[in-house]
């Protein structure tokens, strides 16, 4: 089963292309990373995806069906930057928004949504913060309500733009573990990330990405060297890890990005 | 009823209606475009008289609606195609507000509107401009006119409160739940062009601003709760009325006048001493840790 197919998706800002015809398409109960250098499009690419910017051509099918009759399985956890911390709410709040389309236009969230969202916020090890003002939490902190507004919103594939940047080890580890929770339950995971270093261990899928699509597939076949030349265009120092070097910190570090 | 309590009742309606509206719009930092909706209205306004030849109620409150939209789109269009948001909201609000300016003079004695009235208001005038009814008089027209959007004002939060808070907060996430973001925009810029074209007799283009936008950034000093922001900025449009008819009464000035000057001082108060994030008060948590 196909859980998202994307084809020849094109998005211009100003007549300057900044995705030309990318196509792909994800099998369900996976994980994908979409990868690429700073410019590349990949924020750009889940949002025309999500409609929430206009894109000129593409069509997007979700199980094989338009993504106009399939919206309510799709569930998405912007960029932490793109809100405003200081709105006046707590971290319940935030969550409860999660459920807004299962309460329904004009209702209020009743007990049994309220429960459910204090649930999600416990799973992400946030049961202690629900009354706290958003602004107070850390950056962290922050992620992990929205990682429980995901889960209150009960979705089949997940969009997530950069949720690992700026975020403490517990937050990392938390993320981790849903991702790999949502795939158990044949749910579909779709992350935008810009650190190469962990690429290879969170993802099963890889969408190497820079305005058009580089490659696509398996993380083994799509992250070589060769492929991620092409994808950054300049040069990439790659030292090949090892077992026994892997776990040190500065083996971590073995693959850097030198911009031209 | 006699003559003070009509302007009391006009003044707090005037509050609590722009109060409760405007903070809607600090909270989406919005703050500007009221400003700029505030002198477009007087084109729907002067447009209304030239429809129908008189200054009802009723086709004023249409004519800024109208206009007040007009004002929205044109500042999202002007946006959209590359100019800057700030510069597209003065574009915008000086050339409508400046046709205005221009048609008021074609109206000429026929009835009270001039420029002066129309950016000051009068609130001392609004208890003589009564509601006839087959000889009886039922009040003032501009208490009826500020009622009827308060009531409206109050509906349409009560019943988008929860589409309100999460599209103020994360319009993307709003989109994409299916809240309809566009809708719930202009709705409120119909409320603020209702608000502010209800308030203009009493309190005038450029006072109303004040009534619309400082209740509601005090109240954001005071609260972290959505709807305690709505609420107190409502409370503190009334009390900031009642503070200025009083203020205005004993040093014998402009009743509008000193109504927008109180808000000003709650919100210096709110400022300095907020408990949640006054000045004072977070010097001393800084000097106490």
């Amino acid at each position: 089963m196909q859980a998202i197919n994307v084809t020849n998706l094109t998005v211009s800002y100003d007549r300057n292309p900044v995705l030309e015809n990318v196509s792909f398409t994800i099998p369900n109960g996976s994980i994908t990373g979409i990868i690429g250098p700073n410019g590349a499009g990949k924020s750009t690419l889940i949002k025309s995806i999500l409609r929430l910017i206009p894109s000129n051509s593409g069509e997007v099918e979700v199980y094989g069906k338009p993504y106009g009759q399939q919206k309510q399985l799709i569930g998405y956890v912007p960029q932490r930057s793109e809100v405003d911390w200081d709105f006046p709410t707590n971290a319940l709040d935030v969550v409860l928004m999660g459920r807004y389309r299962h309460i329904g236009m004009f209702k209020r969230a009743g007990k049994a949504e309220v429960a459910w969202a204090k649930e999600c916020l416990k799973k992400v090890g946030m049961q202690d913060y629900a009354q706290r003002q958003i602004s107070q939490l850390s950056g962290g902190q922050q992620q992990r309500v929205f990682l429980a507004r995901a889960l209150a919103q009960d979705a089949m594939v997940y969009f997530m733009d950069e949720p690992f940047s700026g975020v403490d080890a517990a937050t990392e580890r938390a993320i981790i573990e849903l991702m790999k929770k949502w795939k158990q339950e044949g749910k579909t995971v779709i992350v935008v990330h810009h650190d190469l270093q962990t690429a290879e261990d969170y993802f099963d899928h890889i969408l190497l990405l820079n305005k058009q699509t580089i490659d696509f597939g398996e993380t083994k076949k799509v992250f070589t060297l060769e492929n991620l030349e092409k994808a950054y265009g300049g040069k990439i120092a790659f030292l090949q890890r090892t077992p026994s070097t892997a776990k040190e910190p500065t083996a971590h570090g073995s693959l850097s990005y030198q911009p031209e | 009823m006699t003559y003070t309590l009509w302007i009391l009742i006009t003044g707090c309606l005037v509050g609590l209606t722009c109060g409760i509206t405007g903070s809607i719009l600090v909270l989406r930092k919005m703050a500007m475009i009221a400003d700029a909706i505030s002198h477009t209205v007087l084109l729907g306004i002067v447009g209304a008289f030239f429809v129908t030849q008189s200054l009802n109620g009723l086709p004023m409150l249409i004519g800024a609606a109208v206009v007040g939209l007009l004002t929205a789109f044109f500042v999202e269009t002007l946006h959209r195609s590359g100019v800057q948001s700030d510069a597209a909201i003065g574009v915008v609000f000086t050339s409508l507000f400046a046709l205005g300016v221009v048609l008021i003079a074609f109206i000429g004695d026929q009835v009270h509107l001039d420029v002066q009235h129309a950016l000051m208001g009068e609130i001392a005038f609004v208890p003589w401009n009564t509601l006839q009814i087959g000889g009886e008089s039922y009040g003032p027209i501009a208490v009826w006119m500020l009622g009827g959007v308060l009531v409206l004002n109050t509906l349409f939060i009560a019943i988008f409160y929860k589409e309100i808070k999460i599209s103020t907060f994360d319009p993307q996430y709003a989109i994409l739940i299916g809240v309809p973001v566009v809708f719930i925009h202009y709705l409120l810029m119909a409320m603020v062009s209702l608000s502010t074209v209800a308030s203009f007799d009493s309190v005038g283009a450029i006072l109303v601003v004040a009534m619309l936008i400082v209740p509601g950034a005090t109240a954001y000093l005071l609260t972290d709760k959505f709807f305690s922001v709505i609420w107190m900025s409502g409370a503190i449009g009334i009390l900031s009325a009642l503070i200025g008819y009083g203020a205005a009464v004993s040093f014998n000035v402009s009743i509008a006048g000193s109504m927008a000057s109180a808000t000003g001082l709650l919100f210096l108060l709110a400022f300095l001493f907020s408990p949640k994030h006054g000045l004072v008060f977070k010097r001393q948590r800084m000097t106490s840790t």
